[in-house]
């Protein structure tokens, strides 16, 4: 069964996600690919700014704040937390 | 507006990497890492220098090498800038892979960080195609142990096939092994066998294809493996790297082409997941990284991140946020205003003590009376001033500064603000480089090279001016104190401090306005993508703190300060002591300016000693206090009340004191700033441009306080 997308930006603090498809192109799509943000990659939705934007999340271990103009181009699907799967400390 | 890299200097990033060996028996290594893993670090370590680690970001460009010996054998080490991926989407990127690939060092250091080794792989096996004299240091492995991180170095050595050697550069533990591990790649005596990513068959097989004609064209000056690969995704920017560096022209070959041409398309109609081949690529490193960190890193404490995630969640909140960040900033100024009054005194105090003997002395060996008067009350009481008025601040306000820096925080004033700095149409890491501004504006301007779109990169430049620099705040510490909290007692220094931050708020606001309107008009354009990392919070080392930014900073700004301070209280005492028909030229000019300075709630000394001061600002107030002196008779001056008695003598209220602290704000940057500007964006016009826009803000915002105090009658 297909899952309901969302925009990573759309995403509650606390939550994960998995990451479904880059709708970037160019530089920025590399450089999101180069912070490990490839298919299936587990993203955790960590702190808001006190602006609500930029939001920080959790990529592979490293903290990386994002503005809503980039995370609104990476979509991604909900994930229950016993299935954020990688050993990196936040399931 | 067509800004390419030439006319916003990244220019002059390119040719840093120039080497000069001095003997062939030299041997070369690049040390290449993510940004934030203790790079400079480790370099500084192996070198035993100190090139200003930490100290501003982005500095590593500028002062990129340095040398060791290790048994007998020399080692000229190149810190290459700090990127997450070396397949060049910025210039950084660019220079450290063409470091890697035309700069023939005999080893590359990848310097990782052990907290987050998955993402730093990337980077690793990136290397690892394109070069197979590579050591992996493995850094921060306190941080790690602290964080209850395991990692199996051995295991990550086999699974990589290059030496491992995991360092705590900091303490310097590790580094033998590897300076050791370095010197047997160099030499050979280490067979490396780099495991290299494995991609699709098809691809496989097309790049033995490719590769065997690039063999014929640039033998193994390169991987050939790696270059084929590149070739094969239409990395361009490589291409044209490798045919300017190789003297080759590879568009023109062919066959090659129209085998790649056969190959794309095969690939494009058959693999759909290789559609997109640079993404294919890049997926499949990410991959094998994640495979083998998943092998060798074990987290024995799952919530190894939760202090830090609770104290983000303080000084990142909604409510708490920016009020902490304004609060750390009054106490870092109220500790040095209310710390420096006591050493500010006591050097004033010797420093004049000291006069009075180099007079006695002057007179007792007959040296001519304007001799006298030229060293003593020109050089020698300018450099007086500016070092009692400036040393203390500095060495209380540096060290605190830069433990905000080693603990982590400045990046989260970045998170904190970056909204703002988009409204504005600019970067959030330009916050960064305001902060690196506080303490000098040279160094802020050079710390706006880790902005990557020239556009947001010129107008963090043209800006950072409306930081007050160190220079620039013993005026703004002085006057507040005298003027603004002089009547209430108990409170003067909280008072003071008030004024000070409301003063940096002010600057703040302004820079937001004015880049708001950059963005607008002559830098018009679209906010470039923003990634900003936050990396964990670590334990400051208080010694190498304090150690570091008196050194680095301190000495460094005062040192400028002196030597521009020597010769300027020369030309002022000359100025003053010049007569012509009975009126000293300083006189005369500060009169013609006089009528101008008016308008602004100025007087014309005042501009006069901001003109003078163009050299650096920390010796405004010291020329103003020699003007005003040098039309009055000579009175001894020690203390803040002989100053403020000085200044009311000579028509000062609290409007002037006010207008005065706006215009230390708002005004033309000082030489060294200006040449900085010059030589980063490699254009007289935006030098000019950096000049003009902070001089008129500042016209305009003292005359609207001056004219508007006026017309309500408040002075």
């Amino acid at each position: 069964m297909e899952k309901t997308l969302f925009t990573l930006n759309q995403l509650p603090i606390g939550s994960h996600s998995k990451v479904k498809q880059l709708i970037a192109d160019g530089p920025i799509r590399r450089r999101m690919l180069d912070l490990g943000l490839i298919q299936d990659t587990i993203v955790k939705s960590l702190i808001k700014s006190p602006a609500g934007d930029p939001i920080a999340y959790e990529i592979r271990g490293t903290v990386i704040a994002l503005r809503s103009e980039e995370a609104s181009q990476i979509l991604v699907e909900l994930v229950e937390k016993q299935e954020g799967r990688r050993g990196n400390g936040i399931n | 507006m067509g800004l390419t890299n030439e006319s916003t200097g990244m220019a002059t990033l390119k040719d840093m990497f120039n080497i000069e060996i001095q003997s062939p028996n030299e041997v070369v290594i690049a040390l290449a890492g993510n940004p934030n893993t203790g790079k400079s670090t480790v370099f500084n370590s192996l070198t035993g220098l100190n090139q200003h680690t930490g100290n501003w970001p982005g500095k590593t460009v500028s002062n990129a090498q340095g040398r060791y010996s290790y048994k007998d054998k020399q080692y000229i080490l190149v810190d290459l800038p700090g990127t997450y991926s070396i397949l060049a989407n910025s210039v950084e990127e660019e220079i450290a892979r063409d470091f890697i690939c035309f700069g023939n060092p005999h080893v590359t250091v990848v310097v990782t960080d052990a907290t987050s080794l998955e993402r730093n792989l990337n980077l690793v096996l990136q290397v690892m195609e394109i070069t197979d004299k590579v050591v992996l240091c493995v850094n921060l492995m306190d941080e790690a142990k602290r964080k209850n991180i395991h990692i199996n170095l051995k295991e990550l050595e086999k699974l990589l096939g290059i030496p491992v050697v995991g360092t705590t550069a900091r303490s310097g533990e590790g580094l033998e092994e590897l300076k050791s591990a370095i010197a047997k790649v160099a030499s050979g005596k280490i067979q490396t066998n780099p495991k290299k990513v494995n991609y699709d068959k098809f691809l496989e097989k097309s790049i033995k294809e490719i590769e065997t004609h690039i063999n014929d064209l640039i033998g193994n000056r390169l991987n050939s493996r790696w270059v084929a690969l590149h070739l094969l995704d239409g990395n361009d920017e490589l291409i044209k790297s490798i045919n300017d560096h190789m003297g080759l022209n590879l568009s023109q070959h062919k066959l090659l082409n129209k085998k790649l041409e056969n190959i794309r398309q095969d690939i494009k109609n058959e693999f759909d997941e290789m559609k997109d081949l640079k993404d294919y690529i890049v997926t499949s490193i990410v991959k094998t990284g994640e495979d083998i960190s998943k092998k060798v890193v074990s987290f024995k404490d799952k919530n190894y991140n939760q202090l830090e995630r609770k104290i983000d969640g303080i000084l990142t909140s909604k409510t708490f946020g920016i009020p902490i960040m304004i609060a750390l900033l009054g106490i870092v100024f109220w500790i040095t205003i209310k710390g420096a009054n006591v050493p500010s005194n006591i050097l004033a105090k010797g420093l004049f003590w000291i006069e009075a003997r180099l007079s006695t002395f002057l007179k007792l060996i007959k040296a001519p009376i304007w001799v006298h008067d030229i060293l003593v009350l020109g050089v020698y009481r300018t450099l007086a001033w500016v070092v009692s008025v400036m040393l203390p601040p500095m060495a209380i306000f540096f060290p605190l500064f830069t433990l905000l820096e080693d603990l982590g925080y400045l990046p989260r004033v970045a998170f904190n603000l970056d909204y703002y700095f988009k409204k504005a149409g600019a970067h959030g890491k330009q916050a960064l480089t305001m902060c690196m501004g506080f303490g000098c504006n040279a160094a802020g301007v050079i710390s706006c090279r880790i902005i990557d779109s020239p556009r947001e990169r010129l107008i963090a430049i043209i800006t950072n001016n409306f930081v007050p620099c160190n220079g620039r705040f013993p005026i703004l510490i002085s006057l507040a104190s005298i003027f603004i909290a002089s009547s209430t007692g108990a409170f003067r220094s909280l008072v003071a401090t008030l004024s000070v931050l409301t003063s940096i708020l002010l600057g703040v606001i302004i820079t937001l306005f004015i880049s708001k309107l950059l963005s607008k008009t002559i830098l018009r354009g679209l906010p470039s993508s923003f990634t900003l990392e936050l990396p964990p919070y670590r334990k400051p080392q208080i010694g190498r703190i304090i150690v570091g930014s008196i050194f680095d900073r301190t000495l460094f700004v005062l040192g400028r300060a002196i030597m521009v301070a020597a010769p300027a209280g020369l030309v002022i005492w000359a100025m003053a002591n010049i007569m012509i028909d009975d009126v000293s030229m300083l006189t005369y000019c500060a009169q013609f300016l006089n009528p101008f300075a008016q308008v602004l709630g100025l007087d014309g000394y005042i501009l006069m000693a901001f003109i003078l001061g163009l050299p650096a600002n920390e010796i405004v107030i010291p020329i103003l206090i020699m003007s005003y002196m040098s039309t009055a008779s000579m009175l001894e001056l020690d203390s803040l009340a002989e100053m403020k008695q000085l200044f009311i003598n000579n028509g000062w209220t609290w409007l002037t004191a006010v207008c005065t602290m706006l215009f230390a704000l708002n005004h033309w940057p000082c030489g060294t700033t200006l040449l900085t500007i010059r030589k980063e964006t490699q254009s007289l016009k935006w030098t000019l441009i950096s000049f003009l826009v902070p001089t008129i803000t500042g016209i305009v915002v003292c005359f609207i306080v001056a004219q508007g105090a006026r017309l309500f009658g408040l002075v």
